[in-house]
């Protein structure tokens, strides 16, 4: 078996026995695809489950017989993976199998029609690694909006710009307590690996929210989607910090002074009159007063989230 | 076996813990429960139970009770749960995906009226909404039908020829609130009845499969004919799984129809779950006082056997049907669907009554009066709603 470790080179491709095969149909530039290879980096060679909803991660699997996954997968209803997840989790369990249940969806299943199944299965902390892939739109259908699509964004739903605010996602899962609560860059991907071996290590539900880029619906060019990630995380736009137990903060990643218009610029949804690139800025300063006094006031103990 | 007197709602509360607990040498059991009237004592019962290799997970929806349930048997557990009226509406989604992927879940289904407006009492619409589903669906008539139809349905969904959920419905309040004396299996017996679950399509890391993933029309057809044939061995299936049910038991439940005194009737009356038993009452009397009347009790609704239907009904001359449901713009389901199957015998009358829509109590009289609207009608006509609530 060719399975990625934590010595892994990035530029390795270990894929025949991975969880997402080549040969599958994403999009050139999608995080997802990254993601997912950084999540089987991350798992040292244990095998999950996944529990995927309606999004681009089930077309990813290709058509029946096939599946570009190869690990066990099930395509579940929009609403459901959390559901279906602790069904699976729960009789693995009963079976005394260490293999992890992970929930891989998109912003649509996790910010708008899964939102009430998440939060509980958050507040009954299942043991369910959860993962949403944000790409801040519906992307499997050709880019509406969803709550996770930030103030000003053109979509096919808002042709003249989104007149409302992205959701906080991780505010609505630290307030759940839930054991561990994570951003995930794909440009950043030690604290990626390093984040998936620390929720590997964390029993009950963990959260983890990865940036991920989408050529297709953000109108960006694909060789530029780990760039424009970075530049997210440069700017201060998506912070890399993590949340133990919802109270105990620790930002990972800290703004290094790129510029703002790295990230917009290459992004024609952002090309909207009624994008205010100061009022972005200030969102962004007003995001990091609150990092900053969360982690000063409640840190995280120093040997939390540090893998042995 | 032990003979106790227990609600509707005890009883299958027991029968559903029998079959979970029976599964403990295998992969265990394990559900997701959510409280609705009048179901409720059902997963309360479940919460409480101490099992051996299972746990009930205490969910925040009916949609997310059948996406637990879905996990848990995809992962090879056994599975169950029980819903009524608007929560088997809003768990409709998963209902559909759980008989697509063919799991042999198995569910309580407690009539009740669908709203707004809201009304606890009984009516069968919310559990005939799902019949276009991949789920058989039984009818039970009294505590010990309900029972002995649990473990029946557990036996004949699991088995690798039907491998589909099972709905089994009882009367909400009529059934679910009253008490009778019932026989509780005992556990060994349960085993020896139940074989540990082995679902062929169980999630399998050496042969790792994404089920439910994407496919093209020709692969669809394939899926809904395999659906149809797995309904069509449900005959064959379910007497072996009656006749098994009477060498351990000792009592062989109830089929698909029951006909009674239909070998010389003219006229005969159809009907499922408690109506069945006033009904049975009914045609007792006029039978004693020389009429040609039968009834045929209706068990099994998905699949439903037309040629087991057209014998169970005899020479009978004219048919009617009491539906306790409504389809707006069509008339009573089960009248549809036993139209669709008269179409074999043209020389039928057959005649639907709309009777006891939102639990009004449909009383012996209220029968005595249909049969006698039934015998004089010339020719039948659009449904008639026999409204007893007045």
């Amino acid at each position: 078996m060719s399975t990625a470790t934590s010595d892994t080179p990035t530029n390795t491709f270990v894929r025949c026995d991975g969880i997402l095969r080549p040969g599958n149909t994403n999009c050139a530039g999608c995080g997802m695809s990254l993601g997912l290879q950084f999540l089987e980096q991350g798992l040292d060679g244990e095998k999950p489950t996944l529990c995927i909803p309606a999004c681009c991660g089930i077309v990813t699997a290709g058509q029946f017989p096939t599946s570009a996954y190869g690990v066990p997968t099930v395509a579940t209803t929009f609403a459901s993976s959390p559901a279906v997840a602790t069904g699976v989790s729960v009789v693995r369990r009963l079976n005394q199998e260490p293999n992890p249940t992970v929930c891989w969806t998109g912003d649509g299943g996790t910010y708008d029609i899964g939102m009430a199944t998440l939060s509980a299965a958050a507040e009954r902390n299942e043991d369910i690694i959860y993962v949403c892939y944000d790409n801040e739109i519906y992307g499997n259908t050709g880019g509406q909006r969803s709550s996770a699509t930030p103030l000003g964004v053109r979509t096919t739903t808002t042709a003249a710009g989104k007149t409302e605010r992205k959701k906080d996602i991780m505010g609505i899962m630290a307030a759940h307590r839930v054991p561990y609560a994570a951003t995930l860059s794909v440009a950043h991907r030690d604290d990626f690996l390093r984040k998936i071996r620390t929720a590997r290590r964390t029993r009950g539900f963990r959260f983890l929210l990865l940036l991920s880029p989408c050529p297709t619906g953000w109108k960006s060019e694909p060789t530029e989607s780990v760039d424009l990630i970075r530049a997210a995380v440069g700017c201060g736009l998506f912070p890399i910090y993590e949340v133990f137990d919802g109270v105990r903060y620790r930002i990972n990643i800290r703004p290094d002074g790129t510029p703002l218009a790295e990230y917009l610029d290459g992004q024609r949804r952002y090309h909207s009159k009624t994008i205010d690139r100061d009022e972005i800025r200030a969102e962004i300063r007003a995001q990091w007063a609150f990092l900053e006094g969360m982690e000063k006031a409640f840190p995280a103990g120093k040997d939390e989230g540090n893998p042995a | 076996m032990a003979r106790t007197l227990v609600t509707g709602n005890h009883a299958a509360g027991a029968a559903l813990a029998l079959a979970g607990e029976a599964n403990r040498d295998a992969r265990g059991c394990c559900a997701g429960a959510y409280p609705i009237t009048p179901q409720t004592e059902i997963i309360e019962y479940l919460r409480a139970f101490n099992f051996t290799k299972g746990h009930i997970v205490p969910v925040e929806s009916e949609h997310s009770a059948m996406g637990v349930c879905i996990g848990a048997a995809l992962a090879g557990a056994r599975s169950f749960t029980a819903s009524s009226s608007n929560g088997l509406a809003y768990m409709n989604e998963n209902v559909f995906a759980a008989g697509y992927y063919r799991l042999p879940i198995v569910m309580i289904a407690v009539n009740r009226t669908l709203g707004p407006p809201w009304n606890i009492w009984v009516d069968q619409g919310d559990s005939l909404s799902l019949r276009d589903a991949a789920w058989t669906q039984f009818y039970c008539e009294s505590h010990q039908d309900l029972v002995d139809t649990i473990l029946v349905a557990f036996r004949m969904s699991e088995d690798h020829r039907v491998l589909l959920p099972a709905l089994v419905a009882e009367d909400g309040f009529i059934l679910s609130h009253t008490q009778m004396a019932v026989d509780i299996p005992a556990q060994d017996l349960v085993e020896k009845y139940l074989p540990k679950l082995n679902l062929p399509h169980q999630l399998d890391f050496e042969h790792a499969a994404t089920v439910g993933g994407l496919t093209w029309p020709r692969e669809t057809e394939k899926h809904r004919r395999e659906i149809q044939s797995a309904m069509e061995n449900v005959p064959a299936v379910l007497n072996e799984a009656l006749d098994e049910f009477a060498a351990v038991f000792g009592r062989r439940p109830d089929g698909a129809f029951t006909a009674e005194y239909t070998e010389d009737a003219e006229t005969v009356l159809v009907a499922c779950n408690t109506m069945a038993r006033t009904l049975r009452r009914v045609v007792k009397d006029r039978r004693e006082r020389g009429e040609k009347v039968g009834m045929v009790k209706v068990k099994l609704f998905r699949p439903f056997l037309r040629d087991a239907f057209i014998h169970a009904i005899g020479s009978a001359k004219r048919v009617g049907v009491l539906d306790r449901n409504h389809s707006p713009g069509s008339g009573g389901i089960f009248w549809g669907e036993i139209a669709t199957t008269l179409r074999q015998r043209p020389d039928v009358l057959l005649q639907d009554y709309l009777v006891g829509l939102g639990g009004g109590d449909v009383t012996p009289q209220i029968i005595e009066e249909i049969l006698d609207d039934l015998k004089q009608r010339k020719q039948a006509e659009e449904p008639v709603w026999k409204e007893v609530a007045a």
